[in-house]
């Protein structure tokens, strides 16, 4: 049921979003590790609405692109700009008033191991909001309900499964209804029903808070679910960019070996 | 090796300096500073009042036999009282608390560290320097002192406990002939040193805490290396301070 609403949704991201103001431009972005040359020179811009979905293989720099635009890591050149605004050498009160516009799903949810789910999703709240504690609790209810996870508030997170995990990794990273989502390997680890549940569930969360987001995933199922352009990063270099259907039908060798290997 | 140590030491001044600039901005996360009194100090309670009672019983024990052979057994509550008081007390809770705090925070900050739970609380738009580390410091500074006194008055009470059990004397005359020769710069100066200890246990636990990698085998090195360092930095300030407060309260 699930899968069609997707494919349904789908369907209407491919008839092509009107193209905004760019919300995230990435100019020329090095980042090493020691001798290890992670990402070189990417160069990438998301509009808002839009939902750009990075691709690769593990260990080509999908996640550390995600860290350096929230700033978890510093690039060592380029540019990353947000909402117009450039990151790099930003002190950390600007880069904390960014970051709250943001909202970011761990690859493995990263929820506080120590707090319940309850807990978790009203961790930002507590600390960026002036609610009262009955208008917290009221708009936690209401984002664990929009992922399905209502009857499990007093849960710890190690009594709930990976899937419930992201889910409430979502929620929590919506909490501060934030203008950029930022998915790090959203499927990773999950069952494939599962997977596709969480692809309806982001596709539902982008429509209704008309997110611009960027998704980091080795899953080809997920990315033309729920992207609206598709970038491939190999060796720290963007590959090729466009629809998922201009990659999957690409001569390029590197394009079709890795939608060869993954399809 | 010598490269490494300047490197550990380089690395652990610019994380101190990040833990000040967290410690002087608003929020100041109160709730969670009293969650570490709690966690570190109340907690560590029975282990220290237990470690007090143990050292004032073998003290008393041990000192009985040597001050009989030189005919001084009626110093033995005074040698009893100025050991604990003066090093045995705040050395001890030292220790004690480097063993079970450092542990529990290495850990506990190295796990959050490999399953990224402190990338999120700063993706979140939170200095995990002041909610994990500063309160963490923090505690350990003020509850050191106090534990330090749970430690003195165990030892103490043990101590005449021991004394009393082969020479039958009354707790009143026993501290009074304890606490005869001992002034009140023999009580205060030893036991706010204890301030430093929390200060090294909290800093060091914390700087190893967030920087393990590797997983469950790093969180477990982490562990075991916040226990060795602040043991080792606590036995080191400890002779330093020793000295420095024999300067200055001869």
């Amino acid at each position: 049921m699930k899968q069609s609403t997707a494919e349904a949704t789908l369907e209407s991201n491919h008839t092509g979003r009107v193209p905004g103001e760019p919300v995230l431009v990435l100019r020329d972005v090095d980042k090493s590790f020691g001798a290890q040359h992670v990402l070189d020179g990417i160069s990438l811009t998301v509009t808002r609405g839009e939902t750009l979905a990075v691709l690769g293989r593990s260990g080509t720099g999908k996640s550390v692109l995600l860290k350096l635009i929230i700033g978890l890591e510093s690039m060592d050149s380029g540019s990353i700009c947000i909402q117009g605004q450039e990151i790099a050498g930003l002190a950390l009160k600007e880069m904390n008033r960014l970051r709250i516009k943001m909202g970011f799903l761990f690859q493995q949810a990263a929820l506080y191991d120590s707090l319940t789910v309850e807990q978790n999703v009203a961790f930002p709240l507590e600390r960026h909001t002036k609610m009262s504690a009955s208008e917290r609790s009221a708009r936690v209810k209401e984002l664990l309900n929009s992922v399905g996870m209502e009857q499990d508030l007093k849960k710890l997170p190690s009594d709930i499964s990976g899937g419930m995990q992201k889910r409430v990794g979502l929620a929590r990273a919506l909490a501060l209804q934030p203008e950029i989502l930022l998915l790090d390997e959203p499927t990773a680890g999950l069952d494939p029903i599962t997977s596709r549940e969480i692809d309806d569930l982001i596709l539902k969360l982008q429509e209704e808070h008309a997110l611009t987001s960027v998704v980091v995933t080795h899953d080809l199922q997920s990315a033309k679910t729920i992207a609206d352009r598709v970038a491939l990063l190999d060796k720290g270099k963007v590959v090729m960019e466009g629809s998922f259907d201009e990659l999957a039908e690409s001569n390029d060798g590197l394009v079709r070996e890795f939608f060869k290997k993954d399809s | 090796m010598v490269n490494r140590s300047i490197e550990w030491f380089g690395d652990l001044g610019s994380f101190s300096w990040k833990v000040i600039c967290a410690a002087v901005t608003r929020p100041f996360e109160l709730r969670e500073i009293f969650r570490q009194f709690d966690e570190i100090g109340s907690k560590s309670f029975p282990l220290v009042a237990l470690a007090g009672a143990a050292i004032g019983t073998v003290l008393a024990l041990e000192s009985r036999s040597s001050l009989v052979r030189f005919g001084a057994k009626s110093m033995l509550p005074a040698a009893i009282v100025f050991s604990i008081i003066h090093e045995m007390g705040p050395i001890v809770t030292g220790l004690v608390v480097a063993g079970r705090v450092g542990a529990g925070i290495g850990a506990e900050l190295g796990s959050m560290k490999v399953t990224e739970q402190i990338d999120a609380i700063e993706a979140s738009a939170v200095n995990p320097y002041k909610l994990l580390v500063f309160t963490r410091v923090l505690a350990c500074i003020v509850v050191l002192p106090l534990l330090t006194l749970v430690t003195d008055f165990c030892g103490v009470f043990a101590g005449w406990v021991a004394v009393a059990l082969s020479d039958p004397i009354s707790l009143h005359r026993f501290l009074d002939k304890g606490f005869s020769g001992v002034s009140f710069s023999d009580f205060l100066a030893p036991t706010f040193r204890t301030c430093a200890f929390g200060l090294i246990i909290g800093l060091v636990s914390c700087f190893q805490g967030m920087r393990t990698r590797g997983g469950t085998e790093g969180v477990g090195r982490s562990a075991t290396s916040s226990v060795v360092l602040s043991s080792l930095f606590v036995i080191l300030a400890d002779v330093m301070l020793v000295k420095l407060i024999l300067i200055f309260f001869p």
